[in-house]
């Protein structure tokens, strides 16, 4: 008998896929159901952020941030604002202070809760995605209530924020946390310790440490491997070195460390802890006025700034160099995602077509923050 | 022959043609009505209201929707092999309702009470996997083919322990025709074969025995109608809509249609084998309840139960992977089933 001939399938995920989160392309190369390559595609989503903020003034440039990655637009502000303050060289209020570490917890959850639930759904589970999005709304609900906004703020301003809370607003979100602390719990049964899911995830795409910390991986995505890495404990910005709170990392408690499994977990971990700091945060909020004393021309003497932050997906950083004007000279910004999927091609080799999906899933890419 | 539009007609041409229009309004109307509570029960568990701007409660979305699809254009991709892409919709749907011919709707009325008919069932609607893989093939998509390749290899292996777990109850009965599986199982709930089927005390000790043989019966066919959480051949977040990709209007609806009759006669199946058909749970103590009208009445309600309780995995479990697909079929369900029905055959000969 003459040998079959077999080749190798060549298929394009995406740009316009269910589950490749936005418009990121995959070139998967299989052989049968086996992946045997993996080349992301980048680009679909590129709005020249950086170039564009060339010709902005400084606080001009906040709202594009909001749409780098935009389901964590307050964490996004945040790190171009501490950024540009540092640049500035001006005092922050204490009570604007407690503010943004508020909200960008707030944002933190509804960031997880969106990455827990789109995962339920490349898994094949669409009612945990819908459960997660009602608990979002709740989070959106308060941000409408403070800035107007639900998705994209504009709230953190260099000097302060554009709104004051209210009394209301701080009543309120007592109330999400009373609720959600269940809430977590119920999502963790449907879906995180579900055996099928659990099967699903164990094991797939198992990253090491070493190349996590090469490609440059940061967030949960290196939390899952065992790492302890936390830009809030290790290189506290803001205030929140004040907070008490513990840093999740994956140790295994189903399947491998550092498993799509472990990665995904991580958030679950992390949400508790973004309530604990929320609870520590909002009964300290001092009495102040929310806006610093900044010049209408925002103006920066020439020099060079660099902030991390830690975003709900990993390290996020802005580079700004000021040439003295009132535009930035030039604004680098390391988004998280771009870092996180670069080792998508190491980790997916030899594992199924389905598989990759979950792996793509475990990273929580958003498109936006890769293309910039 | 048990049916009572022989027995009004005769037994012409004329009669049989006659015999599988009630049958295929049925299916309709069950299909239609099915998406509808399918999108309603998905609601109800996922805190929406579900479809409520066409007629009360919904009422005539689907029929809407078919209005729709019908008045969509068959777009059929270049370089297809069109012949196979145009019939393909109508080879699974025919399959499908070609199975219907032998369930036995009530104790007066059943398509054709066949004395193989359980084997008939099995044979027929396993044609539905040629007419998926020859969508899956000639659509000239490379999704479509992975779809179609997947179903082909695991409706195959699931006809395995579908057809060992239905032959405990075959044992036990000493039949294949559906309308003895139901007559066997009159006297109330506790006749049932899930209960051990009719006999003296002692046949209780087969509880365990053909509760899991009814587990697998009902796994294995929610594998067989490629429902989550084995809905390999779509599998939206892999294979974007798998076979179906390049179907549209009424040709993706026959698909549509035909997921829903086979969820509908997979269930009959399951009614008949396990749950005793069209008996009334009450057995004669009512005899009312029993009665050929009413017997439609319980046939319909257990089946439709089994297609809610589809409908409830589906949209609460996550999508397994095709290895472990074919992992679970031939390492677990077909050992156990082999277990099961050695069990059965060592209570048979004591007793």
């Amino acid at each position: 008998m003459s040998e079959l001939r077999t080749e190798e399938l060549t298929i394009n995920m995406g740009p316009q896929h269910p589950s490749t989160h936005g418009v990121l392309r995959l070139v998967l190369t299989l052989n049968g159901e086996i992946v045997t390559d993996v080349k992301p595609v980048l680009g679909y989503l590129h709005r020249c952020f950086e170039k564009h903020c060339e010709a902005m003034t400084y606080p001009q440039v906040i709202p594009y941030t909001d749409r780098m990655d935009y389901l964590t637009s307050m964490n996004n502000e945040l790190a171009y604002v501490l950024a540009a303050e540092k640049l500035l060289g001006i005092e922050i209020p204490e009570r604007v202070e407690y503010i943004r570490v508020i909200m960008s917890e707030l944002q933190r959850i509804a960031s997880h809760l969106v990455a827990i639930g789109t995962y339920g759904n490349d898994a094949g589970a669409f009612t945990p995605f819908l459960y997660c999005f009602m608990d979002r709304e709740k989070v959106l609900e308060l941000f409408e209530m403070v800035c107007g906004a639900r998705l994209l703020y504009n709230y953190i301003w260099v000097g302060g924020v554009s709104h004051d809370i209210t009394p209301e607003f701080v009543t309120k979100t007592k109330e999400f946390i009373k609720y959600f602390r269940p809430r977590i719990k119920q999502v963790n049964n449907l879906l995180s310790y579900n055996k099928i899911f659990i099967e699903r995830t164990a094991g797939i795409g198992v990253l090491p440490v070493d190349v996590a910390i090469n490609a440059g991986c940061s967030g949960p995505t290196l939390r899952g491997s065992g790492v302890k890495y936390d830009l809030r404990k290790d290189d506290p910005y803001s205030i929140y070195d004040r907070f008490d709170f513990d840093v999740c990392v994956g140790v295994g408690e189903r399947g491998v460390v550092g498993d799509s499994w472990n990665r995904y977990i991580v958030r679950a971990y992390e949400m508790e802890q973004s309530l604990r700091i929320i609870e520590q945060a909002i009964d300290k909020i001092p009495e102040g006025d929310v806006h610093a004393a900044v010049p209408k021309r925002v103006k920066p003497v020439a020099g060079e700034s660099y902030v991390r932050t830690e975003a709900p997906k990993g390290e996020l950083a802005y580079y700004i160099i000021s040439d003295g004007s009132l535009n930035p000279y030039r604004i680098k910004a390391r988004s998280p995602s771009f870092c996180n999927l670069s080792v998508i091609n190491q980790i997916s080799r030899g594992h199924m077509i389905a598989d990759v999906v979950m792996i793509l899933g475990s990273f929580d890419i958003v498109l936006g923050c890769i293309d910039r | 022959m048990g049916n009572i539009l022989t027995q009004w007609l005769g037994d012409n041409l004329l009669t049989f043609i006659l015999i599988p229009v009630p049958v295929l309004v049925w299916v309709l109307i069950f299909a239609l009505y099915a998406v509808l509570g399918e999108r309603k029960v998905s609601a109800w568990m996922q805190n929406r209201i579900g479809p409520n701007r066409t007629d009360k409660y919904g009422l005539l979305q689907t029929m809407l929707d078919v209005v729709k699809l019908i008045q969509k254009e068959l777009i059929i991709p270049n370089r297809a092999d069109r012949v196979y892409f145009r019939i393909a919709p109508y080879i699974v749907f025919t399959a499908t309702f070609m199975g219907f011919a032998v369930l036995p709707f009530s104790s007066v009325f059943i398509g054709v009470d066949l004395n193989l008919g359980l084997f008939y069932f099995f044979a027929i609607t396993s044609l539905s996997v040629i007419g998926v893989l020859m969508a899956g093939w000639s659509s000239n998509n490379k999704s479509s083919l992975f779809g179609g390749m997947r179903t082909v290899a695991q409706i195959v292996s699931y006809e395995i322990p579908t057809a060992l777990s239905a032959i405990v109850v075959v044992m036990l009965a000493g039949t294949l025709s559906m309308q003895r599986f139901a007559e066997i199982q009159s006297g109330g709930i506790l006749n049932w074969y899930i209960f051990g089927g009719p006999g003296s005390l002692i046949k209780f000790i087969l509880i365990p025995v053909m509760v899991v043989s009814a587990l697998i019966l009902f796994i294995s066919t929610l594998a067989e109608t490629n429902r989550t959480p084995f809905d390999l051949t779509e599998a939206d977040s892999e294979l974007v809509a798998g076979v179906h990709i390049e179907y549209s209007g009424m040709m993706f609806a026959m698909f549509f249609l035909a997921e829903y009759a086979q969820m509908f006669a997979v269930s009959g199946i399951i009614t008949t084998l396990f749950l005793g058909g069209w008996q009334s749970p009450f057995g004669d103590l009512i005899p009312f309840l029993n009665s050929p009208v009413f017997q439609v009445f319980w046939f319909l309600a257990k089946s439709l139960f089994l297609v809610f309780v589809q409908m409830w995995l589906r949209w609460t479990l996550p999508r397994v992977r095709i290895d472990q697909l074919m992992t679970m079929c031939w390492k677990f369900l077909i050992p156990i089933t082999l277990v099961d029905l050695f069990l059965v055959a060592v209570y048979m000969i004591l007793t």
